[in-house]
């Protein structure tokens, strides 16, 4: 593993107070969208204004980083001109990249704004080389962010065969279902992350203490339910405990944070261009904490690929804040499929 | 409007699913999407089997459309992506955007199917330009999407409409049913197949909730928009969908059909058609 190919570190900006502690902490890129459906964290008190938005570009520009947009969701005809205006702004404020996933929208932002990179979101739901090269011979996008869904050796086969280049996820909240084809929360509560911009919305949780333990619900759908001293987690459809053939487990799966860290020389000697780290959501606490590990764990992995270890200082670290305190490394590692 | 058979989401035995088409070409549908769209592990039926379904239904009048797989992650996958456009007699229903660079750069037409996200007109217009005649709306939206891509639909472009069966609802690199049985998806012994509608997701307090079909998962309920059959026409829909289901498919090709020749038709079940009405999709909304 000789010479990795420089990596950029994409970091979580839910606010500004989260965009200045992932750039102070060492992100070379965050990513960040405006307070409305056009994104795909659409959560009441976060994203950015005019004002937030200025302040955090300027923050970012004058220390070297990049902020990247998030447009992520599909436009439906009546609300199209939203997005359109959306990109139009990000375009005018001067950000590095907006994050797309309908073509509809990148072949307005191509026409409209020549010169502004795109990038496809992972709510694009790419998987393969031949629909990444589509969007770049169509759309013109620079780079894409793979859904988590494939195994170390189909990333790197992705790699090998297009110019475009490749984001992937390092940490973070882990969607099992491929992004941008699940509409599970839009079947249990009509809000749905294509379309809305998220995903088992706070005003469908119920929290409910029973002679059974705490129970969870989403749209009344019971989720979850937890004995005395077992940590009760937020009802995310995908993550609760149901019946399956007369057995009661985590049927889609745990709650638990994808963490990749030990794989980052196999990620740099393929070629992968940026880690993107998920957590819009979470505090800026979080992201400062998050980013100065990996951070580190990239700078150190640069230094000499050969001899990188996760500290388990790091590891701890991370899981202090991850869902579940546990950590997975999901598809990348094919058993877990 | 005109009556379509999904392709067939679950799993079943071969001489099953041959029976099964067997008695599809005697039904009232006037289209069939057939292939496996699923799981490449399934091999029940080969692309070769496939290809002698089609001809056969072809025979028996049916238009054929050969569905591509919706997740795409080896380059295995992407050999038979390529085998299946280069059939050379019947079109191809893309269901990623790998199939529609493969099929527009070949200048094949082609169906635009559910999984592409279309939700505006401008991305459809852009897909009718590569060669779509015909696009599937997402199952998760409903009559006010459908009324505004309508409105700027390009002139030519079919439109067709998930009516009947369990709903789609998400894809996974996770094989689920391999999951359950605590093995892994390389060695999944393809339970699958035991399981023809399915295997039903439960809450805690036993209320039926989804089904996992390997790495896919659908609704428990069933859609069925058959009451709706005149909304649908008055929309501009041109093709109804039903999904195919182990048994009774017969029952529900004939009530679809007297609906949509203007006749009345019932069917009895736990069904739900909130995506539809702009609800959550396991509603039920009485007519309106």
């Amino acid at each position: 593993m000789s010479n990795p190919a420089p990596i950029e570190l994409v970091c979580p900006a839910g606010g500004l107070p989260a965009l200045k502690a992932a750039i102070d902490n060492g992100a070379d890129c965050v990513y960040a969208g405006f307070k409305d459906d056009t994104n795909a964290r659409n959560f009441n008190g976060l994203n950015f204004d005019d004002n937030t938005l200025r302040e955090g570009i300027r923050y970012a520009h004058e220390r070297r980083a990049k902020v990247l947009i998030a447009l992520n969701t599909y436009p439906q005809t009546e609300n199209w001109a939203r997005w359109t205006a959306a990109v139009d702004k990000a375009a005018d404020f001067g950000v590095d990249a907006v994050i797309l996933a309908d073509i509809g929208l990148m072949d307005y932002a191509r026409r409209a704004h020549p010169d502004l990179r795109l990038h496809l979101s992972v709510q694009g739901s790419a998987t393969s080389y031949e629909a990444i090269n589509f969007y770049r011979e169509r759309y013109g996008i620079q780079r894409a962010v793979l859904p988590r869904v494939l195994s170390l050796a189909q990333v790197e086969q992705v790699v090998k065969n297009t110019p475009v280049e490749i984001e992937v996820f390092g940490f973070g909240g882990l969607c099992v279902m491929v992004e941008g084809r699940c509409a599970l929360s839009a079947y249990a509560t009509g809000t749905s992350p294509n379309c809305n911009g998220a995903c088992s919305p706070g005003k469908a949780v119920r929290w409910e203490q029973t002679p059974q333990g705490m129970e969870t619900r989403l749209a009344g759908i019971l989720i979850d339910r937890f004995a005395d001293g077992e940590r009760a987690g937020y009802p995310t459809l995908c993550k609760g405990r149901f019946e399956v053939e007369d057995a009661t487990y985590y049927a889609i799966e745990e709650p638990t944070s994808l963490n990749t860290l030990e794989l980052l020389p196999q990620l740099m000697a393929m070629g992968i261009r940026a880690i993107k780290i998920e957590g819009r959501q979470r505090s800026p606490a979080y992201v400062a904490q998050v980013t100065k590990v990996w951070r580190e764990a990239i700078d150190s992995c640069q230094k000499d690929a050969a001899h990188f270890t996760p500290k388990a200082a790091w590891m701890a670290e991370l899981n202090k804040v991850s869902e579940g305190q546990s950590h997975t490394l999901g598809a990348y590692n094919r058993p877990w499929k | 409007m005109k009556l379509s058979l999904g392709p067939n989401l679950f799993y079943w035995p071969r001489q099953a699913t041959l029976d099964f088409y067997a008695e599809v070409a005697t039904l009232p549908f006037d289209l069939v999407y057939l292939g496996e769209t699923v799981c490449s592990r399934r091999h029940e039926l080969r692309a070769e089997d496939w290809l002698d379904v089609a001809v056969q239904l072809a025979g028996a009048g049916k238009e054929v459309v050969l569905s591509s797989q919706a997740l795409i992650e080896s380059e295995s996958d992407l050999k038979a992506l390529r085998r299946l456009v280069d059939n050379g007699r019947f079109a191809v229903e893309a269901n990623e955007m790998g199939a529609v660079r493969i099929l527009a750069e070949k200048k094949l037409p082609f169906v635009a199917g559910m999984s592409l996200n279309v939700f505006n007109a401008h991305t459809l217009g852009l897909l009718a330009d590569m060669g779509a005649t015909r696009w599937v709306m997402p199952p998760e939206a409903g009559r006010e999407t459908l009324a505004g891509v309508l409105a700027g639909k390009p002139p030519g472009v079919q439109t067709e409409v998930f009516a009947y069966g369990r709903l789609p609802l998400a894809w996974s690199a996770r094989c689920f049913t391999a999951r359950r049985f605590n093995l892994q998806k390389d060695t999944c012994e393809f339970k699958c197949v035991e399981f023809p509608d399915g295997m039903l997701v439960k809450t805690r307090e036993h209320e039926e909730f989804l089904v996992l079909n390997g790495v896919q998962t659908l609704s428990a309920k069933t859609y069925n928009l058959l009451r709706e059959i005149p909304q649908l026409a008055a929309a501009g829909v041109d093709i109804v969908r039903l999904s195919p289901q182990w048994q009774g498919l017969a029952d529900v090709a004939g009530a679809f059909r007297r609906a949509l020749d203007g006749e009345a038709a019932q069917l009895a079940g736990d069904y739900c058609n909130g995506f539809w009405h702009g609800k959550p999709g396991l509603e039920l909304v009485e007519n309106t």
